[in-house]
């Protein structure tokens, strides 16, 4: 024992520290990777951003002509918008859809059966994102033409339909974490009280697992912003500004997908399409940081 | 104690061969064309560009790695522009491009390889006008389309080119167009409104030929453009006419060849440099009557027969 001992202290110091080392720099990567990014998209787009761009047109004009030969315009407000509708549509329904499934697995259902729905909610995560766009393209544009007579199928519903299964599973598996991290002692003491399995799950589990929650929907969110080739395919892309689920879209990430591969570098049109992925940026970060202030008030309060 | 022990040094073993095959995997060279030319004995041949010549690009190249025993040719898509981009970085030996380069793109090319693109005219297409197979109307006139596309325009409902469209209960067009780095954007915009008008904003950007035709076999409301090997049984060809004066011609063979049909342009083919070796006998073998056989096959235009 003695002897087993002392080889192993011997041994100990050296691996340990690599392992440290190795941890700790995975640790750094991701802070180094976020600014890394951040300040490329942010040179190759600045040039354009400080000098010349009209920021008040790229904000507010619906004209998107960055091909045009004599009368370039850089009009993202439909865009924007599209990003936008199609987001809230995606939520509308991947929220109660997503919540509905997490309190059904971690409350409601058999051990048996949540192994099997856990194993059948991965799968769907694992469906890679132009798969969806292509049923877009093809089954769900049929059936949106069938049933509701439109014109044609490729419209924010149909890309609201794609990116709701797409963060549905992000959803059930976080909020799922969430109700699951609430002590059972809630759970026994609102029972003795004569609770309901319902009334349990309603008034005291949701507000007990609100912070987790509400990550669940904001990251389903931030999903469904970063979304690129399923709304490319599913929508239309098409730039207008949407007047119903049944209107085709364009949204800022399908914007930049299919336009990038033909830019020259440099070119005014190729920064502009930075300055998107910097728009692109701040949304998120303003996403999380209402996120993050939403938790903290939530917090304080209790 | 022994067994995280033994862990802990297995771990740290397989942590650094694995960081230092990343260090290897990074300073592997970029420039895989030159590594193929001494590694292989088959020389592989990259060929990059236009959606629109694809599939006859990729014809090309299964039927020439066939007949040749030292060269095999590779093929991507992406659109003109991004074949381009491959061969201004000095990536791809053969950009498919179905509009002719830009006076910019060819500076930067020479300025970035130090080669000049040599331009070859590979064979012709024909941009048929599409729609669903069910829509009552025949032909069209370029001034028309203009007036469909172009920016403010005039015509914006069936009812406006003078047809009744029962299946179209809306009577709106339906204006099918393709993402704006792709060769056939470009043609046709400037076939239809020149230089100095764009096209109005509102239609759909769909991201390939195929798409195009496709989306339209399922919606008789739409309109929209693509070369004429993309022809399926639930679309139909308009014929088109210069304007109301000129005679309609449909896009056939020989309307293109007699250049009577309005929107046919020619593909090309860029090399860098003045072609050598292998590129140089894939790109004579492409000009050549076999290679010509292809072009046809495919629903595009040969080059007229010397």
């Amino acid at each position: 024992m003695n002897i087993l001992r002392k080889k192993s202290t011997a041994n100990l110091p050296f691996s340990e520290t690599a392992i440290e080392l190795f941890i700790r720099l995975c640790g750094i990567s991701s802070i180094i990777f976020v600014f890394g990014i951040f300040f490329f998209v942010f040179r190759e787009g600045a040039g354009f951003l400080f000098g010349g761009l009209d920021l008040g047109q790229f904000l507010t004009s619906v004209e998107w002509q960055p091909t045009s030969l004599n009368n370039k315009r850089y009009g993202a407000f439909a865009l924007i918008v599209g990003t936008f509708s199609v987001t809230v549509l995606a939520m509308c329904i991947a929220v109660p859809f997503g919540l509905g499934a997490a309190i059904f697995v971690s409350e409601f259902c058999s051990p048996k059966l949540r192994e099997a729905f856990k194993i059948i909610i991965e799968l769907l995560a694992a469906i890679p994102s132009v798969v969806w766009g292509f049923i877009g393209l093809t089954l769900m544009n049929q059936l949106i033409i069938t049933v509701f007579k439109a014109p044609i199928g490729l419209t924010m519903l149909n890309g609201g339909i794609m990116l709701a299964l797409m963060s549905v599973p992000i959803i059930v598996s976080i909020a799922e974490d969430a109700l699951k991290a609430v002590p059972d002692s809630y759970r026994e003491a609102a029972e003795a009280l004569g609770a309901t399995r319902w009334q349990v799950t309603y008034r005291v589990l949701l507000p007990a697992a609100k912070n987790g929650l509400l990550a669940a929907v904001l990251l389903g969110a931030a999903r469904s912003i970063g979304e690129t080739m399923a709304v490319l395919m599913a929508t239309g892309h098409s730039v207008n500004i949407p007047s119903g689920p049944l209107s085709w879209i364009r949204t800022l990430t399908a914007t930049i997908a299919a336009e990038l591969g033909e830019v020259a570098r440099g070119d005014e049109h190729y920064q502009v399409l930075f300055i998107i992925g910097i728009l692109l940026f701040t949304i998120t970060f303003v996403v999380n940081l209402i996120a993050d202030l939403v938790i903290k008030g939530i917090r304080q309060e209790q | 104690m022994r067994i995280s022990g033994r862990v802990g040094y297995t771990t740290t073993c397989f942590l650094v061969v694995l960081t230092c095959s990343l260090v290897i995997i990074g300073c592997s060279p970029k420039d895989d064309a030159s590594v193929a030319k001494t590694e292989g004995t088959q020389f592989t041949i990259k060929n990059k560009g236009s959606d629109t010549m694809v599939n006859l690009a990729q014809a090309w190249a299964e039927k020439y790695t066939g007949i040749s025993s030292t060269a095999s040719v590779e093929v991507s898509g992406g659109g003109s522009g991004t074949g381009v981009a491959a061969l201004i970085n000095g990536t791809v030996d053969i950009a498919n491009c179905s509009r002719q380069i830009k006076p910019k793109e060819l500076e930067l090319a020479t300025q970035n390889t130090g080669k000049t693109p040599q331009e070859f005219i590979v064979g012709y297409d024909a941009l048929a006008v599409y729609v669903h197979q069910d829509t009552p109307i025949d032909k069209i006139t370029i001034t028309q389309l203009a007036e469909i596309y172009g920016e403010n325009g005039t015509i914006t409902k069936w009812s406006d080119l003078g047809i009744s469209h029962s299946d179209c209960p809306s009577d709106k067009i339906i204006r099918i167009s393709r993402q704006s780095n792709s060769g056939t954007y470009f043609y046709f915009r400037e076939a239809l409104l020149g230089k100095s008008r764009d096209f109005g904003i509102g239609s759909l950007d769909l991201h390939g030929s195929k798409d195009v035709v496709e989306v339209v076999g399922r919606t008789p409301c739409a309109i929209g453009y693509s070369g004429m090997g993309y022809a399926t049984s639930h679309v139909k060809m308009l014929e088109v006419a210069a304007d109301s004066d000129s005679p309609y011609y449909p896009p056939n063979l020989e309307n293109v060849l007699a250049k009577t049909y309005p929107i046919a342009r020619p593909l090309y083919m860029y090399s860098l440099g003045e072609p050598t070796g292998e590129v140089k006998r894939y790109l004579d073998w492409i000009l050549s009557a076999e290679g010509q056989k292809i072009v046809e096959k495919l629903g595009f235009v040969p080059l007229e027969s010397k």
